[in-house]
């Protein structure tokens, strides 16, 4: 760890700080329909939206309708996903021929169970890749399919997270907002204006923008070399300011088209946070009490920091065993580029590669500018571990945010007792209908992470299974367990991770491990539909059911729930949680890893 | 008063009552029936593996294993077991003692008979259980009532021991607020004829069986609530436990070895993680709270209503018997211009040798401060002129000399009569004293007019001020009720330190309150003995009712207070307090237990993967933090400590924990402390106590 | 549901047209206007208009005159269409030792170079002693395979090599490796580095390329 590298990691802190209120308060503005610098250039385009939907925006839903919009939209947006996806070779804007006769020799096909998870993978705003985007998707394809849930899902996750605020915020209260109205503002108030200046930012950096061909060059020694071309920064704007993840490339943010400069890489990183950390405050503002959003924003920010401050100094310890072949890793040497560089690039470092392998899988973007498997085994456990305990750090856009409060309210719930009252939250008590439905939200995930890796680690499919098989080729892969990429327990982990990351809609993977296989691709498929919904669902049920609560004030007996005390415990609950279940499974991955790796033992 | 223990709750029965410790032996084997078993997710489970290790540890025994291993085996399965036996041990516990009390009670009932009015006159004698509602009786001194109703004609003094446990015996009249009377207790003189107004089977007492047996006993909302979130936790950590077996077959593999977890290990990690010490001792937690509002003698309908008195944000008091001293006290003596204090204490005194009234009392005692000796008047010498709602003054005529006391007005008027004038400074020291909270008597004679006013206050109790701080720091609200004018309501309620008080009450009034309070989200809790406070005990959502009080208003409200003493509404609330945060407390302690627990249990399970040699420690085994001595002695170990935590914290779980009125911050750090970090630390050394005994013992293979 | 199946239709159209269409090409339209360069890739052009690649992407270098990026894992090196990592985890035994060739199959090679082989082939074309310390990059394969950077100490440990190769005098190269060492963005944000082939290409454009250099 160098003093350099700690300088960047307080300087992106202050900067998330500062940025907090301004966009929280801006946000706040926008979905409680307070007038905005924007209206009188958006205003127009807001109402036509509306006429374009066919929605009254001014309905009022209960809980129950709102979830409806919500799961009806997603439904048919992710079969328009998978219809053009299946059918981009038939459709426009596909110079390089995917998915047709003249697609090239390294184009990987598009099967349905392809299609499948990718678009159960960007509606769910996983942006899973099981697919390499330069040769496998035709522009229209990445613009249109999967660029416009790189929007929407944003939206609907946000849609979810400021209903639930509402719930917080009425009183005696039957609807919850309108999803509609939800959707749209925070499309056009919120992720339009700043993707605009921000993609032609990446561009002036070198991210590339155009709808070209890949051009062949003859480099200098004489080899051939294809550049990749497309539309790249208008998409990777969104993707991260989204929190989805879904590269352009293969080689996601560390391709130098996508991530250019360290600097970009900088920006790239607070684009992440940037609207989880401000809803914390738009959530304060809205309950009348910014106390309260910044207690979140600060157990966030105790969880983030303990997980860089871990991943930094693992990778900066570096792997022994490279060490052991005359190769100078010491920091001190040779500053942050030395330590674990395999899978990182010169222009990050160390510092900016565990900063955003942490940052990326707090929130759930999946977004990646250093390869996780390649980490050293405590440090590629934080991204994991960060996936594990359910996208709330800052976490996805809405989902990050829900998320922390369902943890607050079984933080409320099991501590709240220990004062003496039926514990309350912001005045709502929390009774049976919250505690069911935030055990639901806690046992969806930790079900679906289990139960789908245990079932792939152990399933002895036939080693010609057509379950097992890669795109249309010809190999085969037998047992579900053949397809990790590394053996002993860092294989388990590459299985642990795949099914971590899809439930968690986070999309980084282990990507060592071979996933496009229809057995792969259905399950983790499934694992991202029940990490989205079946998480999303109950917080929507806790909205409808705050909503309707009288409030009660505030007095020297209730828990307050602003302060050290309360962040303190919520941290605690989120850890304890999280370790109680998913420990043993870690313990036979990255951690019995960690010790083999000191001892030299080698797969 | 009774005196309190640091609990503050009365000394009564023993923690452990042999008796009652050995029925709950019995009942812990009893209740092993699985569909008691069911009703608990947590201990089901528990159920279920203990019943898993048995059947496996019969095929081995039947493969006939080594010795060490079936060592190993049987060990597991019996304190599994073990751990059931003492969840249920607790439960009985905690329902013994209301048992036993019920027992008591239920004798009472069945030996009593009654003599019933017949229709055409005369009287049949009938068994008490068979009195129907509406049935007339009559009982002789020293005969037990034979069920509730209400007198209908005489007048008894009735010994209601039985019940309230209060032996000085009490007044029962027909018609007016003292006509209730309840089946089991003993009229001590005179007679009554009371109209039955329960059924068989309803009366107060078969209430009182139900009560304190726990038949009737429902889980409270919080309760279930817990329920769903514990029941959650243990579906996460069977989860976490189920996965871990093809996890470890995966890496089994991986190493290259063929030695799979053993199915021991993996149950005996399942029952350790789960939450079975708040689980074990939930119910128990329950049950014993409402036996502590039993101990302070007062009767909850439901758990409900003590749950809810935990929650309360305004506490509605009456003024009078609870937060001052029912009577009022001289303390002054103020004289008109022309006239000494002694003088006016000695027409004071005069006027009061024959006012037996405490208030009178008091005037005599105020006035042997002034050196004046009480006196005996022969009734010969003196006349004593009684106090009537006519002249609404009493006194004596002495030797001519007419000595008067009085309300100022009636003063007046008498002094007026005499055709003397009432000074315009008294006038003033009237007003004054009413301001103040005062009540001011004036005192006259028929030879010099107004003499003085006598200073009579309302006396607060010892210790109420401290009660309310501590109330308002527990962020409770208190609400003085009084019939006073808005005056001296506001100097009293500022005296006491009541935050708030509600002047010139009237049922009406006293409800608008309780609405107001309600709609903004707020708790109620009052107590209330007239059938009028009806409507409010029952709006209130703790409405405590004195036993002494209209069977109206007994049914109205959610409590009875069988002392009739309204300042335990205080008490009521703590002991609420104190039972949501027993759960809480178990809850966190259960679940911060884990950590520990995982610590021994993985590297037993996996010390020995990706060995390098055979028979070595694998990776693993460096988790092994507390230096156990062998996978089976420290798996062996957790799942002891497991078992005896339980029992460890059975008496914490009848008695609650230390209950201080703090705020919440305070609460929570102090309990988070306690119990969060205290659970997080303890059992490490812990288990690593009971490893080295186990090892010492040779009950597992040491190093 | 069903009341919300119809608003669902025309809202994923309208907003694919909206995020998915004209966004991209509003932003297509404006950075292709001013900054052409960046939005088409950042290619480098040779003397005679050929392109010879990009600024931002790494080309393969195996010729003792040119300064050698890092190993690449992207396709057979440096190839932009399989961009991407080895995804070897540090308990790897090809990461560290690498494969040997499996002689029963005489058409393939199967042979990979883990840390252990790429050291020794670092020392051995650097002329360095047995054993001498190896800066990690040199021998470690970045995320993206396309990588453009190394370290300054990776290429200060290359100098000696290159000059002699191009009969340079070895602090003329070294300068020129200071020279095009890229510095912190800002002063702050990410390290130092340097460009192989825009270093390469200096070189290229200076005298001393031996006309019979053989890769």
């Amino acid at each position: 760890m160098t003093v350099i590298g700690w300088a960047q990691i307080a300087l992106f802190s202050l900067i998330l700080l500062v940025l907090t209120k301004p966009l929280g308060l801006y946000m706040a503005r926008v979905f409680q329909g307070e007038r905005t610098w924007l209206d009188p250039v958006l205003g127009p385009v807001e109402r036509l939206v509306y006429r374009l939907f066919g929605v009254d925006p001014r309905e009022d839903m209960r809980w129950t309708t709102y979830a409806l919009a919500l799961l009806a939209f997603s439904l048919v947006s992710m079969l328009f996903t998978y219809a053009i996806l299946r059918l981009q070779g038939l459709l426009p804007l596909n110079p390089m021929g995917f998915s047709t006769a003249k697609a090239p020799s390294y184009a990987t096909p598009m099967t349905p169970d392809l299609a499948f998870n990718t678009a159960a993978s960007f509606t769910s705003n996983t942006n899973w890749q099981a697919y390499s985007g330069e040769n496998t998707m035709s522009y229209l394809s990445q613009m249109v399919a999967l660029a416009l849930h790189n929007w929407v899902s944003a939206a609907v996750g946000m849609a979810a997270a400021i209903a639930l605020i509402r719930g917080f915020a009425r009183r005696s209260a039957q609807g919850v907002g309108n999803f509609w109205y939800d959707v749209t503002r925070c499309i056009l108030y919120v992720l339009m204006p700043i993707c605009l200046v921000y993609a032609l930012f990446l561009v002036s950096q070198g991210a590339i923008q155009n709808f070209a061909p890949y051009t062949s060059v003859t480099t200098l020694e004489g080899a051939a070399q294809t550049i990749t071309q497309g539309p790249v920064a208008s998409q990777e704007v969104i993707k991260m300011l989204g929190i989805n993840g879904g590269g352009f490339f293969n080689a996601n943010s560390s391709h130098p088209f996508e991530n250019p400069t360290p600097l970009t890489n900088f920006v790239q990183m607070l684009s992440i946070f940037l609207i989880p950390a401000g809803l914390c405050y738009t959530f304060g503002r809205m309950v009348r009490d910014t106390r309260q959003g910044w207690a979140l924003w600060a157990a966030m920010y105790v969880l983030f920091f303990t997980g860089v401050l871990t991943a930094y100094h693992f990778e900066a310890q570096g792997n022994p065993n490279v060490a052991r072949q005359g190769v100078e890793t010491s920091t001190k040497q040779l500053g942050d580029v030395g330590g674990n560089m395999e899978g990182k690039e010169v222009r990050f470092g160390l510092a900016n590669s565990a900063l955003f392998a942490t940052i990326t899988t707090d929130a759930s973007c999946g977004a990646v500018n250093s390869m996780h498997d390649s980490y050293t085994p405590i440090g590629g456990m934080i991204p994991l571990a960060n996936i594990q305990l359910g996208e709330i750090i800052y976490g996805g856009v809405g989902s990050g945010l829900y998320g922390m409060l369902i943890y607050a309210i079984l933080t409320v719930f099991i501590a709240g007792l220990m004062v003496g009252r039926t514990p309350e939250y912001l005045g709502k008590k929390i009774e049976q209908k919250e505690v069911k439905m935030a055990m639901l939200f806690i046992l969806a995930g930790a079900a679906s992470i289990l139960i789908f890796t245990a079932l792939a680690s152990v399933m002895d499919l036939p080693a010609e299974s057509a379950l097992n098989r890669v795109g249309l080729s010809s190999t085969y892969y037998g047992p579900t367990y053949n397809n990790i990429n590394n053996s002993g327990p860092h294989g388990l982990s590459e299985i642990l991770y795949a099914y971590s990351s899809g439930t968690g809609n986070n999309g980084s993977a282990f990507a060592g491990i071979t996933v496009n296989t229809p057995f792969y691709n259905l399950t983790i498929g499934l694992a991202m539909l029940i990490g989205r919904f079946l998480m999303m669902l109950p917080a929507l049920a806790i909205a409808g059911s705050l909503a309707t609560k009288k409030h009660v004030p505030a007095s020297a007996g209730t828990f307050p729930t602003h302060g050290g005390l309360f962040v303190t415990l919520l941290v605690g609950v989120v850890i304890i949680v999280g370790a109680l279940t998913f420990f043993p499974a870690l313990c036979l991955g990255p951690v019995a890893e960690h010790f083999l790796m000191h001892g030299g033992r080698l797969f | 008063m009774r005196q309190l223990d640091n609990f503050g709750h009365p000394r009564r029965r023993p923690l452990f009552d042999p008796p009652i410790v050995r029925r709950a032996i019995k009942d812990a084997f009893i209740k092993l029936n699985p569909r008691a078993l069911a009703k608990n997710p947590v201990m089901f489970v528990v159920g279920i593996g203990a019943l898993l290790t048995t059947l496996l540890l019969l095929r081995d025994i039947g493969q006939g294993l080594a010795f060490r291993t079936l060592l190993y085996e049987i060990q597991i399965a019996v304190w599994l077991w073990f751990t059931v036996l003492f969840a249920n041990f607790a439960e009985a516990m905690a329902e013994g003692r209301g048992k036993a009390q019920a027992d008591t009670l239920r004798r009472l009932k069945t030996e009593t008979t009654a003599r019933r009015e017949l229709p055409g006159g005369g009287h049949e004698t009938v068994p008490a259980t068979a009195l129907c509602k509406g049935d007339i009786v009559r009982v002789e001194a020293n005969e037990l009532i034979p069920g509730d109703g209400d007198v209908i004609e005489g007048v008894a003094s009735v010994n209601e021991a039985a019940i309230t446990g209060e032996s000085a015996p009490v007044i029962r009249e027909s018609g007016g607020d003292l006509s209730a009377v309840t089946g089991s207790t003993t009229v001590l003189s005179d007679w009554l004829r009371i109209r039955i107004t329960a059924n068989p089977g309803d009366t107060f007492v078969d209430r009182m069986i139900a009560l304190v047996e726990g038949a009737e006993r429902q889980k409270t909302p919080n309760e279930i609530a817990l329920n769903i979130l514990l029941a959650g936790l243990t579906i996460v950590f069977l989860l976490a436990v189920v996965t871990l077996l093809p996890f470890a077959i995966f890496s089994v593999k991986q190493a290259g070895s063929r030695a799979a977890p053993d199915v021991f290990a993996l149950v005996s990690l399942l029952v350790c993680l789960i939450p079975t010490t708040i689980g074990g001792l939930l119910s128990a937690i329950g049950i014993a709270g409402m036996d502590r509002v039993m101990q302070h003698n007062v009767l909850a309908m439901s758990g409900k209503a003590v749950e809810a008195a935990g929650d309360v944000n305004t506490l509605l008091l009456d003024k009078t018997g609870t937060i001052t001293l029912g009577n009022r006290q001289a303390v002054q003596f103020i004289p008109v211009p022309g006239i000494t204090e002694q003088e006016v204490a000695d027409a004071a005194q005069i006027s009061s040798l024959a006012d037996e009234t405490p208030e009178g009392r008091s005037i005599v005692v105020l006035a042997k401060a002034f050196g004046i000796r009480e006196r005996q008047l022969a009734r010969r010498e003196a006349e004593f002129i009684p106090f009537t709602a006519q002249t609404r003054m009493s006194g004596v005529n002495l030797n001519g000399r007419q000595v008067r006391k009085g309300a100022a007005d009636a003063v007046k008027r008498y002094v007026g009569e005499l055709g003397m004038t009432f000074p315009a400074e008294l006038q003033q020291e009237v007003t004054r004293i009413a301001q103040a909270g005062g009540t001011p008597l004036v005192v006259a004679d028929n030879q010099r007019g107004a003499l003085g006013v006598i200073y009579l206050k309302d006396i607060v109790k010892g210790g109420m001020r401290e009660r309310f701080d501590q109330l308002r720091a527990m962020g409770i609200r208190t609400v003085m009720i009084t019939g006073d004018n808005p005056l001296t309501a506001a100097a009293i309620a500022g005296e006491a330190g009541a935050d708030d008080f509600l002047a010139e009450a009237t049922p009406e009034t006293k409800m608008q309150l309780i609405r107001q309070e309600q709609a903004g989200g707020r708790l109620v809790a009052m107590t209330g003995d007239g059938t009028n406070d009806a409507p409010a005990l029952a709006a209130a959502d703790v409405g405590v009712a004195m036993h002494t009080g209209t069977q109206a208003a007994k049914e109205a409200g959610n409590m009875v207070d069988l002392d009739s003493n309204p300042t335990k509404l205080i008490e009521i609330v703590e002991i609420g307090k104190q039972l949501l945060m027993t759960r809480g407390a178990l809850t966190t302690f259960s679940i911060a237990n884990d950590v520990a627990k995982y610590f021994a249990i993985l590297p037993a399970m996996f010390g020995a993967l990706y060995a390098a040699s055979a028979g070595g420690h694998g990776p693993l085994w460096a988790l092994n933090i507390m230096r156990l001595h062998s996978p089976e002695s420290a798996i062996l170990a957790a799942v002891v400590f497991n078992a005896l935590i339980i029992i460890a914290l059975v008496p914490l779980a009848l008695r609650g924990v230390q209950y201080r009125p703090l705020s919440a911050a305070a609460l929570l750090r102090r309990n988070l402390l306690l119990y969060g970090v205290g659970g997080i630390v303890a059992p490490f050394p812990g288990i690593w106590l009971i490893d080295q005994i186990i090892v010492l013992l040779r009950l597992a293979p040491g190093r | 549901m069903f009341k919300q199946v119809l608003p669902s239709i025309r809202a994923t159209i309208a907003l694919a047209v909206l995020t998915g269409l004209l966004f991209p090409l509003l932003i297509t339209g404006i950075a292709q206007a001013v900054f052409p360069s960046q939005a088409n890739g950042s290619l480098i052009k040779s003397a005679d208009g050929r392109v010879i690649g990009s600024r931002l992407i790494g080309q393969p270098f195996s010729r003792p005159e040119h300064f050698h990026p890092r190993p690449s894992a992207a396709g057979s090196g440096y190839d932009p269409t399989a961009s991407g990592g080895t995804n070897l985890g540090p308990t790897s035994a090809k990461l560290i030792e690498g494969l040997p060739d499996d002689r029963e199959t005489k058409d393939s090679d199967e042979s990979y170079s883990g840390v252990k082989q790429l050291a020794e082939r670092y020392r051995q074309e650097n002329g360095l002693p047995a054993g001498a310390p190896v800066p990690v990059d040199a021998v470690t394969r970045s995320a993206s395979g396309l990588d453009p950077h190394i370290s300054v100490a990776n290429a200060l440990l290359q100098a000696p090599r290159v000059a002699m190769a191009r009969g340079l005098a070895e602090s003329d190269v070294v300068a020129l490796v200071r020279r095009h060492t890229e510095g912190r963005d800002l002063g702050l944000l990410g390290e130092p580095r340097v460009n192989v082939l825009l270093l390469n290409l200096e070189l290229d454009r200076l005298r001393g390329a031996p006309p019979s250099s053989k890769p």
